[in-house]
């Protein structure tokens, strides 16, 4: 075989350009579909055991509709959205306000789980170990909890670093990835909602 | 063999002396997928050999009947251990070990889309593993050692509540099985972006190296079986710690809640398994066979499909349960469908084989014998796929029999000859052909010998996991074949780490493309440099170094 000079490495002349999609993107997308599996399964196991405590409290007793945490969680999906579209925009400052009240919409939606929660501990005596209702109930709307609790962490980081001048209009891509879990996890809270304190009840 | 002609890759890497602290500093810092892929690797055989030597101990206990080599309790653990080992911290590593190393290389990217979750991934899994056998120290506290977990590698409910199960070797093992769950998770999705991600020029998906594909594939299923396997092992860490109920029979909670929960994860990992190994055979056998593989768009499309199919078997393992006619109807049919897609991949393989110019190299002999071996392992999957038939022979050796014929005679199987394939690459030197010859011959003798024979004791009606068992039922003279098979085996996986290790000073040099392939890994130098490609490669077809090697007769004309 004879030595050849190498075709691979030359850049093709003259073809259409090779655009692939952003790993951030994909990234996110894979994470999802990851996590959605993991809610999947506690959401099955509520569905499972709804009706089949052995003893009280049961949810229709004691579980009343959070309304203003749902209304704040879901608009907050519109506001994250708008900080993305302003920072496209190169409009650093109203992109800035955006997460602010995004920041602002899930911290009152995390109170009105604690308000909740206390409600249930300290006025009802319900927890984890009481009856199944109790053990579904807390995993999965504290396994919603703790993803809520770690978007607003890095909500919060991005609005000090926003605050602080550090955020570009090249930062815009990053900022969608992080709106991108944003949106899941409003999105599994729908579901939550509906599973929790519609079906349940 | 010709001089093949190669990248242009400017190395700079320092080839000289370091102290040792240096070299360990660079290996545990590294966010390279090179190296990490090595350390999955070598973190897989070495805990393929602490299970294989459990298997042994098993296989000496059970060997003759009435035996006390060890007692009950500590056979329980072994079962439990091997089973867990072998696919958590075996199986799992070793395919995304060759998943780190090959992918980028393959599709002529410089490193993983995410580097540093790479490196991640690999510790939290690295420390499952240790973290399972520090149970053996931590088990019952430091003055009660000597316990580890004993629940089965399956942990079925009740029996892993806090009641059956005190101590804490059961909450070691699902502490261990949820990193690895993690660590696996995190791979994958670095696996997914990068193949998405950081093709290089002119790799479309329609071009991929099939070894990608199926890694792509596998990665997809681990997304949405392995999170249910985390998610439960969430629940039962809340039901030991918090006293939850999900599994708590007493308090209405479900035990087969849980067994549904640990197939939904079971089944698919499976062919999380096996798809990289098909993988290897799908870059091998072409090259071996001196031909492209028949059928790209079937291979693809069966592969895609045998990974749409496993989502929805799994209740398959639980028969036994009493799920309902309509239940049993569903899974039996979904089971036996999976045979297509698997059917027409033998059928591509064959149809590659066929007028080749086969070369008997090692690499090839383990692709051979993978063949017919699965075969044997999906006809016996068939049979027991069949409810009634499942009825009578669930949890009996021949189930252990069937699934060992999958996982040993196709996956690992096809992951040796992977190694003696990739070793040049990896290492710059050729292994061994003729110890090579003398592991494939002793272990694939030594595997037929074990578990062919194992069938027979579980069609007596052997069940699985006793620990011992009385004279005259028939089951005596089989088991002790079957104990000799593994002696047989284990010599052989002795021989093939001698064999890596004395290859790795003593072996012939490699050069850039011992085997003549055609996929863009063989395109950089051997052992790859850091960053793998110093100029982006563009490919115009399937097999790129086809198309280099034989500019007269481009692959492209034929696609």
């Amino acid at each position: 075989m004879m030595q050849t000079t190498s075709r691979i490495p030359i850049s093709a002349q003259g073809e259409a350009a090779w655009v692939l999609p952003s790993r951030g993107i994909i990234g996110m997308a894979c994470l999802i579909v990851a996590e959605s599996a993991i809610f999947m399964i506690f959401v099955v196991a509520y569905i499972y055991y709804i009706g089949k405590s052995l003893s009280g409290p049961t949810p229709r007793e004691v579980l009343e509709l959070p309304i203003l945490g749902t209304v704040c969680l879901l608009s907050s999906s519109f506001t994250v959205h708008a900080a993305v579209s302003a920072l496209r925009k190169n409009n650093v400052r109203t992109s800035t306000l955006w997460l602010a009240a995004t920041v602002l919409l899930g911290a009152v939606f995390l109170m009105g789980t604690a308000r909740e929660w206390y409600h249930l501990i300290v006025d009802f005596g319900l927890t984890i170990r009481t009856n199944l209702f109790g053990t579904t109930f807390y995993s999965l709307v504290g396994l919603h909890a703790s993803h809520v609790v770690i978007g607003l962490i890095m909500l919060t980081v991005t609005l000090a670093l926003a605050a602080s001048g550090r955020v570009r209009e090249e930062h815009a891509e990053r900022l969608e990835v992080l709106s991108l879990y944003w949106h899941f996890v409003d999105g599994v809270w729908v579901v939550v909602f509906t599973v929790v304190y519609i079906l349940g009840r | 063999m010709a001089h093949a002609p190669v990248l242009e890759v400017i190395d700079r890497t320092q080839r000289q002396r370091r102290p040792p602290f240096d070299v360990m500093y660079e290996w545990v810092s590294t966010v390279d997928h090179k190296k990490l892929g090595l350390m999955y690797i070598g973190y897989a055989l070495v805990f393929l050999v602490i299970a294989g030597f459990e298997a042994t101990l098993m296989r000496i206990q059970l060997a003759v009947p009435n035996n006390h080599f060890v007692s009950p309790q500590v056979f329980n653990r072994l079962f439990t251990m091997h089973g867990t080992t072998m696919i958590f911290f075996v199986a799992m590593p070793m395919v995304f070990g060759f998943g780190n190393y090959l992918v980028p290389l393959m599709i002529g990217a410089r490193d993983m889309a995410f580097p540093r979750l790479n490196a991640f991934s690999f510790w939290i899994s690295a420390f499952g593993g240790l973290l399972m056998y520090f149970s053996y120290l931590g088990g019952d506290g430091l003055y009660g050692m000597g316990s580890a977990p004993d629940v089965g590698w399956f942990a079925y409910a009740p029996l892993t509540a806090k009641v059956f199960s005190p101590g804490h070797s059961t909450d070691y093992w699902t502490l261990a099985v949820l990193l690895s769950g993690v660590g696996s998770t995190g791979t994958a999705l670095n696996i997914v972006t990068t193949t998405i991600c950081l093709r290089c020029k002119g790799m479309k998906l329609s071009r991929m190296p099939l070894f990608v594909w199926l890694m792509l594939t596998a990665s997809g299923i681990v997304f949405v079986a392995v999170s249910p396997l985390t998610a439960a092992q969430i629940m039962l860490v809340l039901d030991r710690y918090l006293g939850a109920h999900f599994f708590d029979t007493q308090a209405g909670g479900s035990a087969v809640l849980w067994m549904h929960f640990f197939w939904i994860f079971g089944h698919p990992e499976v062919y999380v398994l096996v798809l990289p190994a098909f993988g290897c055979v799908n870059e091998i056998l072409p090259v071996f066979s001196r031909k492209a593989v028949f059928g790209y768009p079937a291979m693809v499309a069966a592969s895609v499909g045998i990974g749409f199919i496993s989502l929805s078997v799994w209740a398959h393992h639980m028969f036994t349960v009493g799920m309902g006619p309509a239940g049993n109807t569903f899974f039996v049919f979904s089971t036996m469908v999976i045979s297509v897609p698997t059917g027409i991949k033998i059928f591509n393989w064959l149809a590659t084989l066929w007028g080749g110019k086969i070369i008997y190299k090692v690499p090839m002999m383990f692709c051979i014998a993978f063949l017919f071996q699965f075969l044997v392992a999906g006809l016996t999957g068939i049979m027991l796929s069949a409810a009634p038939f499942n009825w009578q022979l669930s949890a009996s050796y021949f189930v252990v029999a069937h699934f060992h014929y999958v996982i040993v005679g196709a996956i690992i199987t096809a992951l040796f000859g992977g190694f003696y394939y990739w070793y040049p690459k990896v290492t710059g030197r050729m292994m061994s052909e003729t110890l090579g010859k003398w592991h494939f011959w002793l272990f694939i003798i030594g595997f037929h010998l074990t578990f062919d024979f194992m069938h027979i004791p579980g069609l007596l009606g052997m069940p699985r996991r006793i620990y011992t068992y009385e004279a005259g039922r028939g089951w005596e003279g089989w088991n002790l074949i079957v104990g000799i098979g593994a002696i047989f085996q284990a010599v052989g996986i002795l021989i093939f780490v001698y064999n890596m290790v004395r290859s790795y000073y003593r072996g012939d040099i490699a050069g850039h493309d011992p085997w003549d392939a055609w996929t863009l890994e063989w395109a950089t130098p051997s052992p790859p440099p850091v960053y793998n490609f110093a100029v982006e490669p563009t490919v115009r077809s399937r097999r790129p170094l086809w198309d280099l090697k034989h500019p007269e007769d481009q692959d492209e004309n034929y696609e």
